[in-house]
């Protein structure tokens, strides 16, 4: 499967600004991400990471402030366009959390809502099943599905988010350091978990941990910002070539936390 | 710099800065304990005000000799008994009254033997004496009243007995009750959160989760915050205004076919207080739908909810234990306002008790004013009682939002 074939694209930017009222927080940013695989985001705090990933489900809709220039394209659609609904962008993109934010509900609820609001006609108990198997979790839970989601580790609700996320059949999951509030042992159970994931999703990740990164993702994208603090893809390309013989020289410096 | 200059006091200079420091924090600790202690005691006075009034000793006679009426002794008056001499002693035409204003059949016993007590024996009361001079002076008050009120029984009693609770109004302080004053307290703060409650929530929904963050909803923002702060006599103006007298079709009920009222009615008041405490129930459920933490929201949105799933599914449930918290504290500012009421044009003497939206009414903080206007000392004391039982049910209302609050309370 090599070169003969192109790849398939899950998502593409192209010339994508990101503005916060007139600041430009992420500038110029062009890059396809390639369909199950992981993307890691990577680079120093405040380049842009997490906006960039917000754009790509229009969560920084919520910002009053912010908007976009350039096009974000799925499928050949810009998820920015008029007729464009952002619910149904969040719909096929869904997101996972810095810090686990389940519902205040129960383990059951907390997959089943999303599905719920979102018209699933199919068997509720077998989707909660299959969501919290994919996510690693049944075996732990399986008995507790009526209690609340907050009586979970702060390990096992990432992995509930996880689920919850999955419940609702996206396309792609977006992840915004989702170990970063976790011990080794549970940062280790997601990273396993997205290897698993990513047979059948396409995954995003931003995370400030190098060797997680090297350890998990397929491709990198280095972030920096420039003189006038506004963040940019400065290298885009495989992880093995990104932590090996990185181009840039900026990127050399940060990968082998010899930056600053 | 030389980092090996020592710039901090040392030694004895140290000790005397941190003596100047201490004293300084003494002087800061007694203020505010005297600060405490002042509304501590104010707090007491208060109570201790009222107390007083509700109990003590009471001299009164009986106008009538009780013997001319029957020679059973009045404790053991049986309802029927009392029926027959009430029948055979009241004329005919003051008896049909009391037959057409509430059968006579159906009154209970109480009712009957207050009947008894002030229609046919006329007890009188002499005079009264507060909580604390019964106490500190009880040789001297019997002597007193042995002296000037030969006739008189002189007894120790409370003013606020379950009787005036049940009894409604009435001429004669130890006959007057509080149960008109209190229904019409409860259709009034009924009526003022049917109509404030969803009214305000909505407004908070929509100000926090709808509303842009421009100049127009911060000037409005800006009215609500004065508005919780506008006197409560200006609203009573404004209902005067608007409920009493222009939409006075749909507030006496014409419009529904009651003809025998006013727009002074239940109704009107009670929409007055629920625009009272609106700006209140709106402040508070902003807070409370503020207190929901954005990753809740940001959680909702990701799995593609619509806004409005977000808000009915997510922050409702998780705001309203807080909503009806400020609710009923705000209701119970409602309880004790009096001034919009007067306004609004309660009635100041009424004995029946307000059967619906466009009834006459009375409330609680009406009727005390009321009495302690009054010049005998007998209507001070009822007055003092009927207090005892609008901070009783103040108390009521917040330890229900106490306990409210305590119980809903969530971790995120
Ligand atoms: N809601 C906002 N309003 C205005 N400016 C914002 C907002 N969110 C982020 N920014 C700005 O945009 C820039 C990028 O922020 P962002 O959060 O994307 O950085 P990041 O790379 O995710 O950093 P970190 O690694 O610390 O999470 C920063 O300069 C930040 O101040
Ligand atoms: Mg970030």
């Amino acid at each position: 499967m090599q070169n003969t074939q192109t790849p398939e694209y899950a998502i593409e930017t192209k010339s994508l600004f990101i503005f916060y009222g007139s600041f430009a927080a992420v500038s110029e940013v062009t890059m396809k991400i390639e369909k199950q695989k992981i993307t890691a985001i990577i680079g120093p705090s405040g380049c842009g990471k997490s906006t960039l990933l917000r754009a790509f489900n229009r969560m920084n809709d919520f910002v009053p402030s912010s908007y976009v220039t350039g096009e974000i394209l799925m499928q050949g659609q810009n998820l920015y366009g008029k007729e464009i609904d952002p619910v149904e962008v969040r719909r096929k993109i869904g997101m996972v959390f810095q810090k686990p934010n389940p519902f205040p509900k129960s383990i059951y609820e907390n997959i089943s809502w999303g599905a719920k609001i979102n018209g699933f006609k199919g068997n509720m108990d077998e989707l909660v099943e299959q969501s919290l198997r994919s996510a690693a979790l049944w075996d732990e839970v399986k008995d507790l599905l009526k209690k609340s989601a907050y009586e979970l580790s702060g390990g096992q609700q990432q992995r509930l988010c996880i689920a919850r996320t999955i419940a609702i059949q996206p396309e792609i999951i977006l992840m915004d350091e989702p170990a970063s509030a976790l011990d080794p042992i549970s940062t280790l159970r997601i990273e396993e978990l997205m290897q698993e994931l990513k047979k059948n999703y396409t995954i995003i990740i931003v995370t400030h941990n190098m060797q997680q990164a090297a350890r998990v993702s397929d491709y990198t994208a280095m972030m920096m910002i420039d003189d006038n603090r506004s963040g940019g893809v400065i290298e885009f390309d495989k992880t093995q070539t990104i932590f090996t013989r990185p181009k840039d020289k900026r990127t050399e410096d940060y990968v082998t936390g010899r930056f600053g | 710099m030389n980092p090996t200059h020592n710039h901090f006091p040392e030694g004895p200079s140290f000790r005397s800065t941190l003596n100047t420091r201490y004293r300084v924090a003494s002087v800061w600790q007694a203020l505010f304990f005297s600060a405490l202690l002042i509304a501590i005691i104010s707090l007491t006075a208060l109570i201790y005000d009222v107390v007083d009034g509700a109990f003590g000793y009471v001299a009164y006679d009986y106008k009538k000799d009780p013997a001319t009426f029957t020679s059973t002794p009045l404790e053991d008056l049986t309802k029927e008994e009392l029926l027959t001499t009430l029948q055979a002693n009241l004329s005919s035409g003051a008896y049909n009254k009391l037959n057409n204003e509430k059968a006579m059949e159906t009154r209970l016993r109480g009712e009957l033997y207050t009947l008894f007590l002030e229609r046919l024996i006329q007890l009188d009361i002499k005079k009264t004496w507060s909580f604390t001079e019964s106490i500190m002076r009880a040789g001297a008050i019997r002597t007193e009243a042995a002296e000037k009120y030969p006739d008189a029984k002189l007894e120790f009693r409370s003013w606020l007995t379950p009787q005036f609770l049940t009894s409604p109004m009435s001429s004669k302080a130890e006959f007057a009750g509080v149960r008109t004053a209190i229904l019409g307290s409860l259709w009034l703060v009924g009526i003022a959160l049917l109509f404030a409650l969803p009214l305000g929530t909505g407004a908070a929904i929509y100000l926090q989760e709808y509303a842009p963050k421009n100049w127009l909803t911060g000037i409005i923002q800006m009215n609500i915050n004065n508005l919780a702060g506008v006197p409560s006599i200006v609203y009573g103006m404004l209902g005067l205004a608007i409920f009493v007298r222009v939409l006075a079709p749909l507030t006496s009920g014409s419009m529904f076919g009651v003809t025998d009222t006013n727009g002074r009615t239940v109704l009107s008041a009670g929409l007055t207080m629920g625009i009272l405490i609106l700006p209140l129930i709106i402040i508070n459920a902003q807070e409370a739908i503020k207190a929901v933490p954005d990753s809740l929201r940001q959680a909702a949105y990701g799995v593609g909810a619509t806004k409005w799933q977000t808000v009915w599914h997510h922050i409702l449930p998780n705001s309203i234990a807080g909503i009806l918290t400020g609710s009923i504290l705000a209701l119970s500012r409602a309880l004790g306002e009096t001034a919009p009421l007067i306004v609004v044009g309660a009635s100041t003497f009424i004995s029946v008790d307000p059967r619906g939206p466009f009834s006459k009414f009375t409330a609680l903080p009406i009727q005390i004013y009321q009495w302690t206007t009054r010049a005998q000392s007998e209507f001070h004391a009822i007055a003092a009682g009927a207090i005892i039982v609008l901070l009783v049910l103040l108390l009521t209302l917040n330890a229900t939002a106490i306990l409210l609050r305590n119980r809903f309370q969530r971790k995120y």
